[in-house]
């Protein structure tokens, strides 16, 4: 913030109109490309008060028509819950394996060091095609996963063929693309923290777990929470991943808000009422974002009073 | 370890200068170490495990594809029909992964032309609206995709842009100039604006010194920016998935229909998955110190 307010000075010294024109000169070609995209999204919300389907001509203004339906069906409820219950249990275990993992690689041994370099690997794989290997892994006729953990008795398990067996396997490749993210953050996170307190710590004879609970995890968690604000609004609109493996199914055990909108507006035709979805879901990420972010502001001015 | 174990016992009043206690720490420690290094396998197992999977199922002859886990005669055959060599394709990939390909290079092409100026005015100046503008660009990060999609699937098809290459780069800038504008602005923000103001004063004029001394500072971000923009617009699904059909389909669409079909053929799906995770994961080895930067924005500069 200090560069702006210097450049401030620097631009009221410059004086002339032109150069406070400048700023706007060079953001145009942005603004420009911002419109191009924010203008289908408000056309969007508008067609969601409209009657609009793939067949219909001339669609007209229905007002609050297609929320109340929406509101007045079960399904809805049924896919904010399972679309909440993913997003919760999957930022959850990622958060937690995350975490893990990068305490396990803020070590240094023989291993650690061959093996970190791989840690984004999956990360940096589509998540469809993520979704595509693991599917292939739980097929039941060729599939590896099985016959792997057989040891550990899931010999034959179903992978997706029972609501909750397909959720473990929606979570399970989630956490398999998105762990490394939050592994990552943590390990940046752990290597810039002061080695000093931890010192400290050390000569008064603090024991791991003091430390770790006391010291680590509150100068973490600023990272920690970044990395839980991305997974769980990226979470919420999960797409990929679902319609990859069972596109929502077994029957629609997992039709989450982003799925079921999918259905409605284009297998279905009706425009309208898979953006109505779109607009509710919206809402959801909206409210999630501000609500962590100010959680996040919070952490942060906390570990910086440390 | 050992070392911090040693004190910390001194420090609770136990004598550690003995030779067998010391020993009997470092053994401690070090079998602590070996069991942390255990664990650290396991996950690395989980995460390597179906990459080394996909890789021996692409090499498997299809008359072997039921019958082995392990053991199996390794053959080329499912990259040939992947790819179409042979003339057995059906699903015609090596396209699909020169949409891809067209499609990523496009879109990054167009958010660095656009988003370099406007993150160095954003890093530079405060303006009016400046704010509200990166935060608008913020939230399509976070905007669920289908709320763009859908109207777009209305629009293009009405302008003919449906199963486009150029409808795609169009869509793409949602992916590619959020991140781009605020990946550079954070880099931006780390160089002092004396650097800029003494090369006005040596006579360079705005552009010039922009040019000469403030890209060439930046060009680690710049390239790290780009292909990381690459690599999220190289993965995209839901996008192409429902605006293109067969004309500019890309590789995670097409991977996909693989498993469509009667018979599904995984040891071709296999191969296209492999073969379409390849470009991002080359890309990856080049920018992995950016990733923690890239990945949330310049929120966390890791």
């Amino acid at each position: 913030m200090g560069a702006t307010a210097t450049s401030l000075a620097e631009s009221r010294r410059e004086g002339s109109g032109s150069r406070q024109l400048r700023p706007y000169l060079l953001t145009l070609p942005a603004i420009l490309l911002t419109v191009g995209i924010i203008y289908p999204f408000l056309l969007g919300a508008y067609y969601s008060f409209q009657n609009r389907t793939a067949t219909r001509p001339n669609p007209s203004w229905v007002g609050l028509r297609n929320y109340e339906r929406i509101f007045e069906n079960d399904t809805f409820y049924k896919s904010v819950l399972v679309t909440l219950e993913f997003a919760v249990v999957a930022t959850a275990v990622e958060t937690v394996l995350g975490t893990g993992v990068a305490l396990l690689l803020a070590r240094s041994t023989l291993i650690t060091r061959i093996f970190e370099r791989f840690l984004i690997l999956p990360l940096m794989i589509a998540p469809i095609i993520a979704t595509i290997m693991w599917r292939v892994m739980m097929q039941p006729s060729i599939g590896i996963l099985s016959y792997v953990l057989s040891p550990i008795g899931l010999r034959g398990f179903a992978w997706t063929d029972t609501p909750l067996n397909a959720f473990i396997s929606i979570v399970l490749i989630d956490a398999w693309t998105y762990t490394p993210f939050v592994a990552l953050l943590v390990l940046a996170g752990l290597r810039s923290l002061p080695r000093a307190p931890f010192e400290a710590a050390a000569v008064e004879g603090a024991r791991f777990w003091f430390t770790f609970r006391n010291l680590t995890l509150p100068m973490l968690w600023p990272y920690i929470l970044v990395a839980v604000i991305f997974r769980f609004m990226d979470s919420l609109k999960v797409f990929d991943v679902v319609y990859g493996l069972t596109q929502g199914g077994p029957g629609d055990a997992l039709m989450t808000l982003q799925v079921r909108a999918y259905q409605e507006a284009i297998p279905f035709s009706n425009y309208s009422r898979g953006l109505a979805y779109m607009l509710i879901l919206w809402v959801f990420v909206y409210l999630a974002s501000t609500v962590l972010v100010r959680i996040l502001g919070r952490a942060q001015a906390r570990a910086a009073g440390v | 370890m050992a070392q911090t174990e040693a004190r910390r016992l001194q420090s609770a009043g136990v004598q550690v200068t003995t030779d067998a206690e010391t020993r009997q720490v470092t053994w401690g420690a070090r079998l602590l170490q070996w069991f942390l290094d255990l664990l650290t396998l396991a996950y690395f197992a989980f995460a390597l495990f179906p990459l080394v999977w996909m890789f021996l199922l692409s090499l498997k002859p299809q008359s072997e594809l039921y019958s082995t886990y392990f053991r199996f005669s390794p053959t080329l055959d499912g990259y040939r029909a992947v790819l179409g060599i042979g003339g057995t394709e059906e699903i015609p990939f090596l396209r699909f992964f020169f949409n891809s390909l067209v499609v990523s290079v496009g879109a990054v092409a167009v958010s660095l032309l656009v988003g370099l100026p406007a993150a160095y005015a954003f890093a530079r100046w405060k303006f009016r609206g400046s704010e509200s503008l990166l935060f608008t660009l913020l939230s399509f990060r976070f905007a669920p995709e289908l709320m763009v999609i859908v109207p777009l699937y209305v629009i293009y098809q009405r302008i003919h842009l449906f199963d486009t290459r150029l409808g795609l780069v169009w869509v793409y800038q949602l992916i590619t100039l959020p991140l781009i504008v605020w990946i550079l602005r954070s880099y931006f923000q780390d160089l002092t604006p004396e650097l800029e103001q003494a090369a006005l004063l040596d006579g360079y004029s705005r552009t010039q010194a922009f040019i000469k001394i403030v890209l060439p500072l930046v060009r680690p971000g710049l390239a790290a920016a780009g292909l990381l923009a690459f690599i999220f617009a190289w993965n995209a699904f839901a996008f192409p998935f429902v605006l293109t059909g067969s004309n500019a389909q890309t590789v995670t669409v097409g991977a996909l229909s693989f498993l469509g079909g009667a018979i599904p053929r995984y040891n071709l799906t296999a191969a296209a998955a492999l073969i379409s995770l390849v470009p991002p994961l080359i890309l990856a080895l080049f920018i992995q110190r950016f990733l923690v930067r890239g990945l949330t924005f310049g929120a966390v500069k890791g």
